[in-house]
């Protein structure tokens, strides 16, 4: 096993992900990575997902093109970032300096009943981003690297790829909203608001 | 030559180029739509769109590794008020159907360009399970498809599907035949 121990947990470290977040546009995988996100305070300017299991980064690719003066983070699990690997190669291609992209590593499926990924066999997501060409990546899994790692994912010019291995956890709920038509009209006019003073 | 045959020469040459200039006429469409994202898996019957969206500073147009990264790249495009189409061919309908479910739910608009394989003339039988099923896939995720079996509709369809998509939201998939495009010779 690839694991030594997990010490951050998901929730803090999303927390510190979108301290301060400004008008920073927010795309959330489904499932757990969504809840922490909606844990953290609903906001127009996040996108959670509740399912297209594998799009979550390629969804930041579309916004980040469309957006290029703001940051856009993609907050993702490991499940969900392994069913779209060709993103990263796509992603790299285009190189997109206002994107950046967690993946919140517990080695587990956690909405299916924490079933291992292959995260736990050694398969290592930052180090795949670095060979499809992301100019700047990170593993963090204490305090120390996590503190370089957000610093990373919130203001360096990207792409930016960063692992966070977190614990395996199951904690309680805080749901998004579940309508997809409203988390998409209430993003776009949000955006345009912020856009048009 | 008599003047009967440069005359007959002259308007197969009129007719050539007229088949030959969809693709051209679809970028056209394309850039007054102000379509600025352009997802692409390549297809040799596409090359002409692709290289003309290519060419277009006001378009980034994105490789893909699998087609179904173009239905979320799409949707995060629109999230950031930007117009994109995605282009395929039919082999890749079939990888997109659950991600296509985010554009049914969420009712994000799109438009996709898809040429045919595994219709008549196809030399290669692999082609043939999607392209005989491309139209079913779609509708089965929820949309709608139109076909354009001529060179000249192509375009047309092609604006009529953006309008539909940008305007009013909607999903729409325009088929090019495999007779506008040509079929795939595997001999020299």
């Amino acid at each position: 096993m690839a694991s030594e121990d997990f010490r951050l947990g998901r929730r803090d470290v999303v927390d510190l992900l979108l301290a301060d977040r400004g008008d920073m546009l927010v795309v959330a995988g489904l499932g757990a990575a969504a809840w922490d996100v909606a844990a953290a305070g609903d906001c127009d300017l996040d996108f959670p997902l509740w399912g297209a299991m594998g799009g979550a980064a390629m969804i930041g690719l579309g916004l980040a093109l469309a957006q290029p003066e703001r940051q856009v983070l993609v907050i993702t699990g490991d499940g969900e970032m392994l069913m779209g690997l060709g993103a990263l190669a796509t992603i790299a291609v285009q190189s997109p300096g206002n994107l950046a992209i967690a993946v919140l590593d517990n080695e587990r499926y956690g909405e299916t009943g924490m079933q291992a990924t292959h995260t736990a066999h050694g398969a290592d997501l930052a180090a795949v981003a670095r060979a499809a060409g992301f100019p700047v990546t990170a593993l963090a899994r204490d305090a120390d690297t996590l503190d370089s790692a957000v610093g990373l994912l919130r203001d360096a010019p990207g792409p930016v790829f960063a692992t966070i291995k977190i614990r395996a956890e199951t904690l309680p709920l805080v749901l998004p909203p579940r309508d997809g038509v409203q988390l998409k009209d209430r993003f776009r006019t949000a955006l345009e608001q912020r856009t048009t003073p | 030559m008599t003047k009967m045959h440069e005359e007959s020469r002259g308007f197969v040459e009129t007719m050539r180029q007229l088949d030959q200039a969809w693709p051209d006429q679809v970028h056209r469409v394309l850039a007054q739509a102000a379509v600025r994202q352009i997802a692409y898996v390549p297809d040799a019957g596409l090359t002409g769109v692709i290289d003309a969206c290519q060419a277009d500073d006001a378009m980034t147009a994105v490789s893909l590794t699998t087609e179904e990264e173009g239905v979320a790249m799409l949707a995060g495009a629109w999230l950031g008020g930007a117009r994109g189409v995605l282009l395929m061919q039919s082999s890749g309908v079939g990888n997109c159907i659950n991600m296509l479910s985010l554009i049914r739910v969420c009712r994000f608009p799109l438009v996709a360009i898809v040429t045919m394989r595994g219709e008549e003339g196809e030399t290669n039988p692999w082609q043939m399970p999607m392209g005989r099923n491309t139209r079913a896939a779609f509708e089965m995720a929820g949309v709608d498809v139109h076909r354009a079996d001529a060179p000249g509709d192509v375009a047309r369809l092609v604006a009529e599907a953006a309008h539909a998509a940008f305007s009013d939201c909607e999903a729409r998939a325009v088929l090019i035949g495999q007779g506008v495009v040509g079929v795939k010779q595997f001999e020299d």
